[in-house]
């Protein structure tokens, strides 16, 4: 326990005596801050910032650096050890936070300090490294001060993981949320104007009704609701109708299926509705067809509701097909079984016990249809048109002709409110009844041959469509070797050339492709902020799976909620948030790390607790009386155990972060461009083909990725017989 | 009984575990002597799993005091007490080999490999399972994990070693089998054991002392015999080897002994402190001899109810003294469903109760 404590004080140590306390602007790891340190005032650590630059306000700070030397002295063991940690690390972190909070780029922040210290005359930055070791040590102070007093059975490890993670997901999920709140009730100005929230808020684009009385356009909120219930609702049907037929027919080609789904899941969203523009496009192939066949003019009707919906549904469908194969598998067949010995026929089996139990699953796969389209921002930026919706509009409120901040902010704030009522209402519906089917006991059972006219509707559904999302992505993989699409169908490489090229310079090979910049970027951020992702979803998961304390509701609402969060409000979020100290971080790679890390980790969370709740609990605690700490046991007996949640956790990870736009499109900066931005960037000047080849390629990286992983991470061996194969079919769900 | 070198004592001190509204364990004391086999024994629910996990710091007590040894240990968490557990799933960890299995607790605490696994290999052969130290946990037959769970139990020479329902998931046969092995082991290695079980011929035949647990209190505590032939109540005497309640009067008291009047019938039985007037008492189920004939003074009643079971058979008898279950194991003559009986008691086998709870 000792060693902890002077582990956790050498590291405070270091962060206020030796590293620079502020945030060094041409990057930490530059080393140009060398130069002039320690005693320049922009490297300076804080101990230097109080003795030569007058900061006196970090003083305090060293003082509660001061206080657990006693506790390293006398020996941890004392009751009063316990108090001091406590107060040390607790009053040592509410003060950082504070001062950071008060004194910012124009000195005091608040006008009541100001009038009640006078004028500062001194102004600080964000805060950098130094301060980021202060904060860890403080908390795992305060940590290790509560594990003494006895709380979680005294587990400094478990409790340490929970102060952890409480304080990412406050400072990366809550702060920029409040971030959007504090400014949706603010002028441009940054002064408080309730009554222009509700200006903005009640106006006429946002929730006008003028398209059901004339041919005006309707608000775009309704334009949002209306596009997401039509996408929620046939992506549910589709992904019905492929779960049936992969698990309750004879359907010979199933792999395929398998391919099929898989795909689009490793395919940035809008370049579907770049392929869509490709096949339906004024210039796309059927349109040419049509003319040349029946000399039917070109129309623009893709553009609009009917193109994204279209899109969409290629998009979302994998993933409503993930969701209810699980549901449509676990249904037990003996509850089946036991409707047809009571005398139904396999259509009022279907309709009165198997559609039932299947209602948890149908209500997920709409939900994430529902807050997938309204999160989705390629596709309606690509295919929009005149139909505007929620999320391409706050990014045109940020980055548009007119920049208004708080009408992105309220609009943030609408699609906000959409998305959690989704989820207030699915778990609502869900609330009441119990659907568990898996017994965990072995059901020898057949499942119910469906009936025929059901049989026959679904395949008329899905094949068709099965047909269609083929055509997509032979247009992905051959649109990049055409010259011009609609116009000039020669063969090239152009494109590939174009944005991939490496030649030989006087130093040696040069990377002289337009992508091979955005191109590494993204593989490096996706490449540090999957572990990252699995490790703190994963973590979150076994302390919601393992540990009993107060207050776990509030945390699992917290580790989730970023998943209620569509991207565009997250990256407005995060540009409000972090954009000003104390957490100064916009444009760099840090703060796409942070984005991806805290959305994409609630599928970790998922994943984990869905493994982990298949693990018993005895074999943790096996191994506690058996002498090992929850440390060793969550490394020696629970990580084996997870691998296959591992590897889907990483594989989704990875994947997001290499496919993402929505909050990407925010926060990407000049030294900082995703693929994503580049490619979408490259379609707003209609330069398809080079988005096609550059898309296809990415395609291509990220299923070699998820081979990598899979070996990497392995499979787990529990008898000898089944080494089995985890893929993405966890990684969506 | 041997005592090993580090067997030590246990002792609960008015402790009392909530769950939230649920008290599981309520005030309960009691002490466990070192190097003894002490059950826990009552219906699903009482808290014997929970006692059980106090002992081993998988659960911290609400309030009260846990000793082990001379050590107070109620604020110590589970990784830092010498305890071993069996748990009822033998939570054998899936993915290690059963020679892992064995050594895992030794390599936890730094022990190096080779040495470890030549310890793991001796242990293995202590529960019998030589040769199969290679093989996965889901390649052994539920007797064998078993035996690998005890094992691995063993390998750290616990101060206190506990099991959880050990056998409940082994057929009939085995069960008996595998309770003498335990049993054996335990006196071989003088280990302090805690035992729960809810089968009470299980407790009565591997115990030391046996402590019924009810309604999250301790019910009583007693060795077998003292359990089964002076149970404190209604509880243990039906819990422990079934038992007919009815009342009774109590006519005189002298000495040690009252002179008790059951229906008809007259017996003397030791008086634990009761005076005259009416009187609880339970009767074993042997203890009640019937016969068809009705000439013999006695009770009358007729039979309501009888089923064969091979060495004996159980008859459900209506009597003056109310609905009567009775074992019989003289199975050559059955009496017929509806037969007309005397009612005789024998001379043991018969309790007076001494409180009602
Ligand atoms: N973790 C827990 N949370 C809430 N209640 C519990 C928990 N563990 C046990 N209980 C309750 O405590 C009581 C005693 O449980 P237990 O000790 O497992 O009984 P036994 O092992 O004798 O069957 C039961 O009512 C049970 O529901
Ligand atoms: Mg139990």
């Amino acid at each position: 326990m000792n060693k902890t404590v002077a582990l956790w004080l050498a590291v405070g140590w270091a962060g206020y005596a030796v590293l620079p306390w502020y945030a060094i602007d041409d990057g930490f790891f530059g080393f140009a801050w060398f130069d002039g340190f320690p005693t320049n005032i922009d490297s300076a650590p804080a101990i230097l910032q109080v003795m030569d630059h007058g900061r006196a306000w970090l003083l305090p700070i060293g003082l509660a650096l001061v206080a657990p030397l006693a506790v390293l002295w006398r020996g941890g063991a004392k009751p009063w050890a316990a108090t001091v940690l406590m107060t040390a690390g607790g009053l040592g972190l509410a003060y950082i936070v504070a001062q950071g909070f008060a004194i910012g780029l124009g000195g005091w922040e608040f006008g009541f300090i100001e009038s009640a210290f006078g004028e500062l005359g001194d102004r600080q930055f964000g805060m950098g490294y130094g301060a980021l070791l202060v904060i860890g040590a403080f908390l795992f102070f305060l940590t290790q001060g509560l594990a003494k007093r006895g709380v979680i059975n005294g587990d400094a490890f478990v409790v340490g993981s929970i102060g952890l993670v409480i304080a990412l997901i406050a400072a990366f999920i809550v702060f920029p949320v409040a971030s959007i709140l504090i400014s949706a009730f603010q002028d441009n100005d940054e002064n408080f104007a309730p009554a222009l929230f509700f200006i903005k808020l009640f106006s006429r684009d946002i929730w006008g009704t003028d398209c059901l009385t004339s041919t005006l356009t309707c608000g775009i909120a309704w334009n949002s609701l209306l596009m997401a219930t039509l996408v929620g609702a046939s992506t549910t049907v589709l992904g019905l109708a492929f779960a049936l037929i992969a698990t309750r027919t004879g359907f010979r080609a199933k792999k395929i299926l398998r391919v099929l789904t898989v795909l689009p899941i490793v395919t940035p969203p809008f370049v579907i509705g770049l392929a869509v523009i490709l096949l339906f496009g004024r210039a796309g192939s059927v349109n040419t067809f049509l003319e040349w066949a029946f000399a039917i003019e070109p129309t623009r009707w893709i553009y609009g509701l009917p193109g994204i919906w279209l899109a969409q549904m290629l998009a979302f469908t994998p993933i409503a097909f993930l969701v209810l194969i699980g549901v449509v598998e676990g249904i037990s067949p003996s509850m089946e079984e036991a409707a047809l010995t009571l005398r139904a026929d396999n259509w009022r089996t279907f309709t009165t016990v198997s559609l039932p139990l299947m209602r948890p699953g149908l209500a997920n796969a709409f939900l994430l249809g529902f807050i997938e389209s309204l999160a989705d921002f390629g596709n309606p930026l690509v295919l929009g048109g005149e139909f505007d919706v929620l999320s391409t509009s706050i990014f045109f409120a940020i980055v548009g002709a007119q920049v208004d901040q708080g009408r992105a902010a309220v609009l943030a704030f609408v699609l906000l409110a959409f998305t959690l009522s989704a989820f207030y209402a699915q778990r609502r519906w869900l609330g009441r009844k119990s659907y568990a089917t898996i017994t965990g006991k072995g059901d020898a059972g057949l499942h119910v041959r469906l009936p025929k006219r059901l049989t026959r509707t679904i395949y008329a559904t899905a094949l068709p469509w099965a047909a269609l999302t083929a055509v997509i992505y032979c247009m992905i993989m051959f649109g990049g070797f055409v010259e011009t699409w609609g116009f000039d169908h020669s063969f090239t490489l152009r494109h590939y050339t174009e944005a991939f090229s490496i030649t030989t310079g006087l130093h040696g090979l040069v990377w002289s492709g337009a992508a091979w910049n955005s191109f590494w970027t993204t593989l490096e951020i996706a490449a540090i902020s999957a572990p990252l992702t699995a490790g703190i979803g994963l973590l979150a998961a076994y302390i919601l799976v393992r540990q009993r304390f107060v207050g776990k509701d509030a945390f699992e609402f917290g580790t989730m909620l970023s998943f209620a969060i569509p991207g565009t409000v997250i990256g407005i979020g995060y540009i409000l948030a972090f954009n000003v100290p104390p957490i100064e971080i916009t444009g760099t790679g840090i703060i796409l790390v942070v984005c991806f890390v805290f959305r994409n980790m609630p599928v970790g969370v998922r994943a984990g607790i869905a493994a982990m709740s298949q693990i018993d609990k005895s074999l943790d605690e096996a191994s506690l009386t058996l002498g090992a700490t929850s440390f060793a046991t969550l490394r020696k007996v629970v990580m084996p155990l997870l691998r296959p949640a591992i590897v889907a956790a990483l594989v989704f990870g990875f994947v997001r972060a290499m496919t993402a736009i929505s909050a990407v499109i925010f926060l990407v900066s000049a030294n900082y461009d995703m693929a994503t931005s580049y490619i979408l960037g490259r379609v707003e000047n209609a330069d398809y083909g080079l988005a096609i080849a550059y898309s296809s390629v990415l395609i291509l990286v990220m299923l070699a990725a998820i081979i990598l992983i899979q070996g990497a991470v392995g499979t787990r061996r529990l008898s000898r017989r089944d080494t089995q194969q985890f893929g993405l079919e966890g990684g969506a769900a | 009984m041997t005592t090993g070198y580090k067997a030590a004592s246990v002792q609960f001190q008015g402790v009392t575990k909530a769950f939230g509204s649920v008290v599981a364990v309520r005030d309960i004391s009691f002490t466990i002597e070192a190097g003894s086999l002490v059950t826990l024994l009552g219906p699903s629910g009482c808290g014997k799993t929970t006692t059980l996990r106090l002992i081993a710091g998988l659960e911290m007590p609400t309030s009260g005091r846990i000793l082990i040894g001379d050590r107070d240990v109620t604020k110590l968490p589970a990784t830092d007490r010498d305890v071993s557990m069996v748990f009822q799933s033998y939570a054998l960890f899936p993915h290690m080999t059963v020679l892992e299995n064995v050594a895992y607790g030794l390599r936890v605490s730094g022990m190096a490999k080779p040495e470890a696994h030549a310890k793991a290999e001796d242990e293995l052969a202590l529960v019998r399972l030589e040769g199969f130290g290679e093989r996965l946990p889901s390649e052994l037959s539920g007797g064998q994990q078993q035996r690998v769970a005890v094992a691995r139990a063993l390998i750290l020479e616990p101060q206190v070693l506990l099991f959880d329902e050990p056998l409940s998931n082994l057929d009939a046969k085995l069960r008996r089998r595998m309770r003498e092995e335990i049993h054996d082991l335990q006196r071989k290695l003088g280990l302090t054991s805690v035992y729960v079980t809810h089968d009470q011929e299980e407790a009565l035949a591997v115990s030391d002392r046996i402590i019924v647990m009810n309604n999250a209190v301790v019910a009583q505590e007693g060795s077998p015999h003292e359990l089964y032939e002076s149970p404190v109540n209604v509880f243990v005497a039906d819990f422990i080897g079934d038992a007919n309640l009815v009342k009774a009067e109590i006519k005189s008291v002298n000495g040690e002994i009252a002179v008790v009047r059951i229906g008809s019938i007259e017996r003397r039985l030791p008086h634990r402190g009761l005076s005259p007037g009416e009187v609880d008492v339970a009767i074993r189920p042997v203890s009640i001899i019937l016969s068809n004939d009705t000439s013999v003074e006695g009770m009358e009643g007729s039979v309501l109810k009888s089923t064969y079971l091979g060495n004996h058979i159980e008859y459900t008898v209506d009597s003056p003294l109310g609905e009567l279950f009775v074992i019989d194991y003289r199975v050559d003559a059955p009496l017929p469903r509806g037969a007309t009986v005397s009612i005789d008691l024998a001379e043991r086998g018969i309790t007076l109760v001494v409180d009602e709870s």
